[in-house]
């Protein structure tokens, strides 16, 4: 047959290198809505769950039974489950409910029930209910700060950056595991010279995760994943108890915490049970919500490749951030893996939780660019930032990030490089040179650094463990060599986890150390006029594009 | 690499297959006694009954996942299993060390495996590798989810890799500190391998016996 010349072209379109399918429900390869979901139903005797969602008391797996005994406010379940789904639907979408009344409706469903109420939903008015029923008023955004050669210079330079851009929540993780407590040393003393108050994690493996946050090198985390099914949870060596154990563990020592999990990975992992993806989803937030957990990170996540190639995928990634809004709950909504070739398609994806405004719209926008992301690359990484900032610009919307001037950026790239310098050197850890510092003043990535004696840092990195380095070691180093300013911050750090305030739900921490969480800035959208509306001085901020062309400049 | 229908369609069968699992389950539990020789182009697997805990200090386990060189016989980019285990074997014996193989039934995640293999190995140092290539050198004393060095993205590993990889975990055995093998990343990995690496992965689960112990293998290339 004789090529068409357009379908030649269309052949060679970025869109066509990523994977499509049809749908197959009879085995779970299906968003949301599948036929073998199961039908809600609950049936409450003596204060007790004796049926849910179709499935006898005696017949539960662990999973059914650990949310029919903690996840679900039975004092209004048989009411909300004698409601009509759809109703229940439009009272989300509806302006003049407000989100206190709601949530007493919505914390009392069964996972079939609240994926139906969703079910009936187009993207749009999952957006609108979104707007209104995320945690916290004001929205925000998190980032990913990682390199392919672990270099602890680089990382501490990207988060100082990564900060005065505006993000609330910065994430690290590794190439080599060993390299951990230099990762996460280097982020939190990168962020803290950019802006005081901003959170950081590094995502690891679970025990030596929640052993760097005793230690005073991170101030949250959120690298504890749960399942819809259990074969998979089994696969982990884990149950719902274990994790709610382990939520207990950075309860007690004052860290903020929230668990992961996300549509595609029981099919991925080949135990879906024949269920559509958002409804072993939804299990997962239900999970969560029972261990008392604050927030949960999904949209997918690292399985994005999985909803992205059915029908409807991406409209189910939006649904389970809702959901988990819907259970009252902090959600920090993906958008922080790769997941399409097509820039429009990455774009449209985006704006699902970019438009409403979600806890953090990324759970990982990659403060680098996305050759250096160790999560696999992200769906927007460093550059995008212009596109970004356009973009809150042309919509007015918040998305969490500024305007930036190269000055500015080099600056304080250059202050976290000789922070994490004199650190070094105080600790006795493995020379920082100035060439070093040079170089990720100035780098976009990896390939701009010089290379770093890995052996000498891996030792020097276990030692860090074994000597017992704490943040106030560091506090103690940094204000020695000068950095009084960057000292402060990190105490300052240090003692939210006494107070405890930013275990609330949605908590992030502004530059005067104020905890804003669902407690003191609880989202009360009502419509136009009402819920988060830009500052006039937040709008200067983000109107005022560098490259933007003034009347000014010319005569 | 456009993920099409088929392809889809034979993940889902195998899903599907998963169904009758306790069936399969009794059925290879009988087979287990059986003396097999699995071979695959190049490659000659002898089972030779459980494996031990080795006493050499010189030596390095390489463990293999349940379906590797047997009922898969190549990695996610096709490179043919003989070769991964060569490059691994020539590049533990550069080194002047043993390397013993054996095949981990229990599981078919790479961290348990390869710290099942750190745990037989008389040096405690073991390597564990998926039939889709994804490898870790493990230690026996780490806890399971961490490791000396991870290799996660399978359609980035060739044999030069695989080859380096051995090696490493060789001198971690003779106590040194190498330079651990580059890290490689590719951010379009996902979109392009993630419905193939499924499939893989769900063919190779298939093949886990819950419970048994791993077994000690002879390998021949030719």
């Amino acid at each position: 047959m004789m090529r068409s010349k357009r379908f030649e072209v269309l052949a060679k379109r970025p869109v066509n290198q990523d994977g499509f399918v049809a749908e197959w429900p009879e085995v779970g390869l299906i968003a949301m809505n599948g036929p073998n979901d199961p039908t809600p139903s609950i049936k409450i005797k003596n204060g007790k769950v004796i049926e849910l969602d179709g499935k006898k008391r005696e017949d539960f797996d662990m999973i059914d039974r650990f949310i029919a005994d903690y996840a679900i406010n039975l004092d209004r379940a048989e009411e909300v489950m004698a409601m009509d789904s759809l109703k229940l639907a439009q009272m989300l979408v509806d302006v003049n409910v407000p989100r206190e009344k709601i949530i007493e409706l919505t914390t009392a469903m069964t996972p079939a029930k609240i994926v139906e109420v969703v079910g009936n939903m187009n993207v749009v008015e999952m957006m609108m209910a979104l707007q209104k029923m995320r945690a916290r008023k004001t929205p925000s955004n998190q980032c990913h700060v990682t390199n392919v050669k672990d270099n602890p210079v680089q990382i501490a330079a990207d988060a100082a950056e990564a900060a005065i851009r505006g993000f609330d929540e910065q994430e690290t993780t590794v190439g080599i595991v060993r390299y951990a407590p230099f990762n996460a040393l280097s982020i939190l003393i990168g962020s803290q010279v950019g802006r005081g108050g901003v959170l950081t994690q590094c995502a690891i493996e679970e025990a030596t995760e929640l052993l760097l946050g005793m230690k005073g090198l991170t101030s949250y985390a959120e690298t504890v994943s749960v399942y819809g099914t259990e074969n998979v949870f089994v696969d982990g060596d884990d149950t719902p108890w274990s994790k709610a154990f382990l939520a207990s563990g950075y309860a007690s020592r004052g860290l903020k915490m929230r668990f992961t999990s996300g549509t595609g990975s029981e099919v991925q992992m080949g135990y879906a049970e024949g269920k559509s993806m958002l409804y072993l989803e939804a299990r997962c937030i239900y999970i969560t919500k029972g261990a008392g957990v604050q927030g949960l990170q999904n949209g997918s996540i690292s399985c994005i490749g999985v909803p992205g190639a059915v029908p409807s995928g991406i409209r189910a990634v939006l649904a389970e951030n809702l959901i988990t809004t819907m259970l009252d709950m902090e959600v920090a909504s993906g958008n922080d893996q790769t997941f399409s070739h097509s820039d429009m398609r990455r774009t449209a994806r985006l704006l699902m939780q970019m438009l409403p405004g979600t806890d953090f719209i990324c759970s990982g926008y990659s403060a680098v660019p996305n050759y250096d992301n160790m999560f696999a690359g992200s769906n927007v990484d460093a550059e995008d930032y212009d596109d970004w900032n356009a973009i809150q610009r042309d919509l007015m919307i918040d998305g969490g990030l500024r305007p930036v001037s190269e000055e500015e950026v080099v600056a304080i790239r250059n202050k976290a490089a000789r922070a994490l310098q004199a650190v070094f050197e105080e600790l006795g850890l493995p020379t920082i040179t100035d060439e070093e510092v040079e170089a990720a003043t100035y780098a976009h990535g990896s390939k701009d650094m010089p290379d770093r004696n890995v052996v000498e840092d891996l030792k020097a990195a276990e030692e860090m463990m074994k000597r017992g380095i704490t943040g106030l070691d560091i506090v103690k180093a940094l204000s020695k060599h000068g950095f009084d300013d960057v000292a402060e911050n990190l105490l300052n750090m240090l003692k939210q986890r006494i107070s405890g305030d930013y275990l609330h739900t949605s908590a992030i921490i502004d530059e005067n150390f104020n905890v804003i969480s669902a407690v003191n800035d609880c989202n009360d959208y009502m419509g136009p006029g009402t819920g988060y509306r830009l500052s006039e001085e937040r709008w200067n901020e983000i109107k005022d594009i560098p490259n933007a062309i003034k009347p000014e400049d010319y005569d | 690499m456009a993920i099409n229908e088929k392809l889809i369609r034979d993940v889902i069968e195998q899903v599907l297959r998963d169904y009758s699992f306790e069936d399969k389950a009794e059925k290879e539990g009988k087979k287990a006694d059986q003396v097999v020789e699995s071979s695959v182009e190049g490659m000659e697997l002898k089972e030779k009954g459980v494996a031990s805990v080795g006493r050499r200090k010189d030596e390095v386990v390489v463990a293999i996942a349940p379906a590797f060189g047997k009922f898969q016989n190549k990695t996610i980019v096709n490179i043919p299993h003989r070769n991964v285990l060569r490059e691994i074997i020539a590049g533990i014996e550069e080194e002047g060390l043993k390397a013993r193989i054996v095949r981990v039934l229990r599981t078919s995640d790479v961290a348990f495996i390869a710290h099942d293999a750190a745990k037989l190995s008389g040096s405690g140092i073991g390597i564990g590798i998926q039939s889709k290539g994804t490898t870790v050198i493990h230690q026996k004393d780490l806890l399971p989810l961490n490791n000396l060095e991870l290799f996660p993205q399978a359609p980035l590993l060739d044999e030069e890799t695989f080859r380096a990889i051995g090696k490493n975990a060789a001198k971690y055995a003779k106590g040194e500190s190498p330079n651990p093998v580059p890290t490689k990343n590719d951010q379009m990995a996902r979109p392009k391998f993630q419905a193939k690496a499924a499939l893989l992965h769900i063919k190779e689960t298939e093949h886990v016996k819950p419970g048994a112990k791993p077994i000690e293998l002879e390998v021949k290339f030719y």
